[in-house]
């Protein structure tokens, strides 16, 4: 059940990675955070830890309900429903998280050697899944789509957390939920600030800000 | 010392509470930042006081045991820890005694004007004093970092007070720049010393360490320390800051701060690396001799006051440092008792330079309050309207050019002595070599000499150069206090050098675990090496040279009494002297500058022969400025360049940067 989830986040990754419509992304974030919750509440059942279970409502509260909505908002208001990534080589970058993907199971598979958790198979797929969405910041040009990147990356920290050892503890895990929000609102406020001086989103034209 | 023996006292103690007392006069000078009167009346005269207190502690504490106390300030976990010996003490009392005659000074020498609000001036000043006394009780790397940087920055502040000139500005942005390549050069020395244990001196004072690392060591701390004594080629940053600054300030830097880099290398060669090698005496001997003579020799062609006395600085802190190295040279050759010697001449010559130059500085700050000129061609003849300054500045002055019976002999008579006995090193060449250095060492005190010739003679005596000087008026008493102090301490310490020597040489006992014993037994006689070689008595020269002076004023009175008239001097009978038949400072200067001229970069302006309206100048320039510091700051530039082009201005590949370091380093653990 846990390899299921772990694949299908993985699947989402790549899916991620290939979408190019704003809105469609959210969705796979939705998607994303539900696998999470999943594989949570799962690891929660097999272990019987009950931090895990907070963990897992935490996880459905703020990454299926929460976050969505902020970005679908955020998305109408900014009027970016239908804007497309224009420019991106789909397939290069599909080959290169392949690679990438390569190098995330040789080096989780060290670490996953000493892990005594039952999800120890799982933290390779966790570390690929951070860096298809690092990878995905790369490539994306759009403002939007890039925090849907880090929302994305820290997914697959948790993730890793979750797998490697049974998450983290409480205390850290809400400290970081709330990073996540506060970070979704202030990059939502500088979305509008950006728009305003660039009249667009595309991070192309924070370059004239370049010191010459 | 009677209070020494107080129940209850403890030298440490006081140093914090009235480095406490200082901070604490800071901000009450903040707190009423535009009010002159209370910052002049008030706050700098207390801490004038304070500073005295800290020389009677630093005096009392000397005889007392090592104290070291762990504060409760500091990082969570990292609390300071600080710590009173010997040393410390020496350059307490250097702090303390130089500080009271500075303070008095900037109590009646500090109005209002333009730049920094007074108060603001004397929080700084305080913090600065407050800093050095931290510098030099701090017991662990933080510690001492912390306050060596809180002296840097409070130095700086305290530079660049009209901070709306240009060359000020500029002056200032040097200075800081050095201040903070050195104490770069400090950071990793610490960090080669403290190897993984932890950050105090105790840790780094029990551990040893290989050859190689300490001499890392003790070269990164000699970078760091040359750094803030001025040092070749680290020594742009002086003749700038100097005159930058207001007159006490200039002083307290020179006479005071210059001496905690000497402190500083002394504390890291003998007591935290422990056992120096000979060939770092050595280094730092060369390094301090060529420091010398190139600072006493641009003196000698400088035109302004303060450039003089800030490159006559150099000068003397190159003489302080040959100290420091002919002692490590000893010291690296088990010749513990030269070494002994070499070390007390080292702390006997800083003693002094706080005392004379702060002297000088201040007089300078005088001058110029009175007649709004610092440059040589614009002074003369002040002796007149300023007798209190020409007089107490004339004992700087003498002090400054080594002549007995004052201070500024003693320490390089016993300089001179140790220097000769370099012959008993068991290393040929060094041993023939380096008495050589004597030689360079009595050219440069000689040349100092002359310096101060042209100093004093351009500025006070002769005739006035420019007609407004009729109008000069005489300090102060506040600031004819803090001159007299100075000047007094500079007899004192040139007239009793045994007892001094006696309280100093608890430094050689605690650091090199000598004395000079026997030898300081007759107080009236120095004899540092044996009676035999060589004594020096200025308690006799002083008594004969007033003799002398008595007797023959006395007999020319008996044998001339047809009566005394007043007359210009050099006037010959001539009759018709006036200002510009004088030698000038470039008169003064213009052998200096043929003998050493491959030592200049001279820019000369001939006029033509026909030129009806001829104007002839000539400019100096050190040649390390251009050859050193342009060529490096280029090559900050380039690099700087080089580092910008990574600068894209575009989101992704910042990203795609940290992405590779990412995979670099997972790379790397894998």
């Amino acid at each position: 059940m846990i390899n299921l989830c772990a694949a299908v986040l993985l699947l989402l990754s790549f899916a991620m990675i290939s979408q190019r419509r704003t809105v469609a992304l959210v969705d796979l974030f939705t998607a994303q955070g539900v696998t999470l919750a999943v594989s949570t509440l799962v690891v929660a059942l097999g272990t019987g830890q009950r931090h895990m279970y907070y963990s897992a409502a935490l996880t459905f509260a703020l990454k299926v309900i929460v976050l969505p909505v902020i970005l679908r908002r955020l998305i109408r208001r900014l009027g970016v429903q239908w804007e497309a990534e224009s420019r991106l080589d789909v397939t290069v970058t599909m080959i290169i998280g392949l690679l990438v993907v390569i190098f995330a199971f040789g080096l989780a598979e060290p670490i996953s050697a000493l892990a005594t958790t039952v999800t120890r198979s799982t933290l390779g797929i966790a570390l690929a899944v951070v860096l298809l969405s690092f990878l995905m910041m790369i490539t994306r040009r759009k403002a939007v789509s890039q925090v849907i990147g880090f929302l994305a990356m820290e997914n697959g920290l948790f993730f890793a957390a979750a797998s490697a050892t049974y998450g983290m503890p409480m205390l850290i895990e809400f400290g970081i939920a709330l990073d996540v929000l506060v970070a979704v609102f202030v990059l939502g406020v500088f979305f509008f600030q950006i728009r305003e001086q660039f009249d667009s989103l595309d991070l192309q034209h924070l370059e004239s800000l370049k010191e010459k | 010392m009677p209070w020494s023996t107080w129940p209850g006292y403890s030298p440490i103690d006081a140093t914090l509470v009235l480095a406490g007392v200082w901070l604490l006069l800071g901000v009450a000078g903040l707190t009423a930042a535009r009010n002159t009167a209370f910052v002049a009346r008030i706050v700098f005269p207390l801490g004038a006081l304070v500073g005295l207190m800290m020389l009677g502690n630093a005096i009392a504490g000397i005889v007392a045991p090592v104290g070291a106390r762990e504060l409760l300030l500091g990082l969570p976990d990292m609390p300071f820890h600080v710590r009173q010996d010997a040393l410390s003490c020496v350059f307490l009392a250097l702090l303390g005694g130089g500080s009271f005659g500075i303070s008095l000074f900037a109590s009646g020498y500090f109005r209002e004007g333009p730049g920094a609000a007074p108060g603001l001036l004397g929080f700084q000043y305080h913090v600065f004093l407050a800093s050095m006394a931290g510098v030099l009780i701090a017991d662990d790397a933080y510690a001492f970092m912390v306050a060596w940087e809180v002296m840097a920055l409070s130095s700086y502040f305290l530079v660049v007070t009209q901070h709306k000139v240009p060359a000020i500005q500029r002056a200032g942005f040097l200075y800081l720049l050095i201040a903070h390549v050195g104490a770069l050069g400090i950071l990793l020395s610490f960090g080669v010393l403290q190897q993984g244990s932890s950050l105090t001196f105790e840790a780094m004072r029990a551990t040893s360490r290989p050859a190689v690392w300490a001499s890392i060591a003790y070269f990164l701390a000699l970078f760091g320390c040359g750094a803030k004594a001025g040092l070749l080629p680290l020594h742009a940053w002086l003749p700038e800051a100097h005159p930058a600054a207001p007159s006490p300030v200039s002083a307290l830097m020179s006479g005071v701060m210059l001496k905690m880099a000497v402190y500083a290398t002394l504390r890291f060669s003998l007591d935290l690396i422990g056992g120096p090698l000979w060939w770092w005496g050595l280094a730092t001997l060369v390094l301090g001799l060529g420091t010398a003579l190139f600072g006493v020799v641009f003196a000698a062609v400088q035109t302004d006051m303060k450039r003089l006395l800030a490159w006559s600085s150099i000068e003397n802190l190159g003489i302080a440092f040959t100290g420091v190295g002919l002692t490590l040279l000893f010291r690296g050759f088990g010749l513990d008792a030269l070494a002994a010697i070499a070390l007390l001449a080292t702390l006997y010559h800083c003693l002094n330079h706080a005392c004379f130059k702060s002297l000088l500085f201040l007089a300078t700050g005088s001058v110029l309050h009175a007649t709004g000129e610092r440059n040589f061609g614009k002074l003369g003849g002040l002796i007149h309207h300023m007798p209190w300054v020409a007089g107490l500045a004339l004992v700087g002055t003498l002090a400054i050019a080594g002549l007995p019976p004052l201070n500024g002999f003693v320490a390089e008579w016993l300089l001179l002595q140790v220097f000769l006995f370099t012959a008993s090193v068991p290393q040929p060449f060094i041993d023939m070599l380096v008495p050589l250095g004597a030689a360079l060492l009595a050219l440069v005190a000689a040349l100092s000499a002359y310096v101060m010739v042209k100093f004093y003679g351009v500025v006070f005596l002769g005739l006035p150069r420019e007609a407004d000087l009729e109008q000069a008026r005489d300090a102060g008493v506040p600031e004819r206090l803090g001159l007299g102090w100075l000047a007094l301490a500079c007899v004192l310490l040139g007239v009793l050098p045994v007892p001094v020597l006696r309280y100093l040489q608890v430094v050689s006992a605690q650091l090199l675990g000598t004395t000079l014993g026997g030898r300081l037994d007759s107080w009236w006689l120095l004899s540092p090496i044996s009676a035999e070689r060589a004594s020096y008595g200025p308690v006799f020269f002083l008594v004969g040279l007033v003799l002398v002076v008595v007797i023959t004023a006395a007999v020319m009175r008996r044998l001339y009494r047809a009566g005394e008239r007043r007359a210009a001097a050099w006037d010959c009978g001539f009759g018709r002297l006036d200002a510009r038949m004088q030698d000038t400072a470039e008169g003064f200067g213009q052998p200096i500058r043929r003998m050493f001229g491959p030592l200049f970069e001279i820019h000369r302006t001939v006029p033509s022969p026909t030129d009806r309206a001829p104007v002839y100048a000539v400019r100096i320039e050190d040649p390390l400025w251009n050859r050193l510091y342009r060529p490096l700051g280029r090559l900050v530039l380039w690099l700087a360049d080089l580092v910008s082009t990574l600068q894209r201005g575009r989101v992704s590949s910042y990203l795609l940067y940290s992405f590779l370091t990412l995979i670099a380093l997972l790379i790397l653990v894998l």
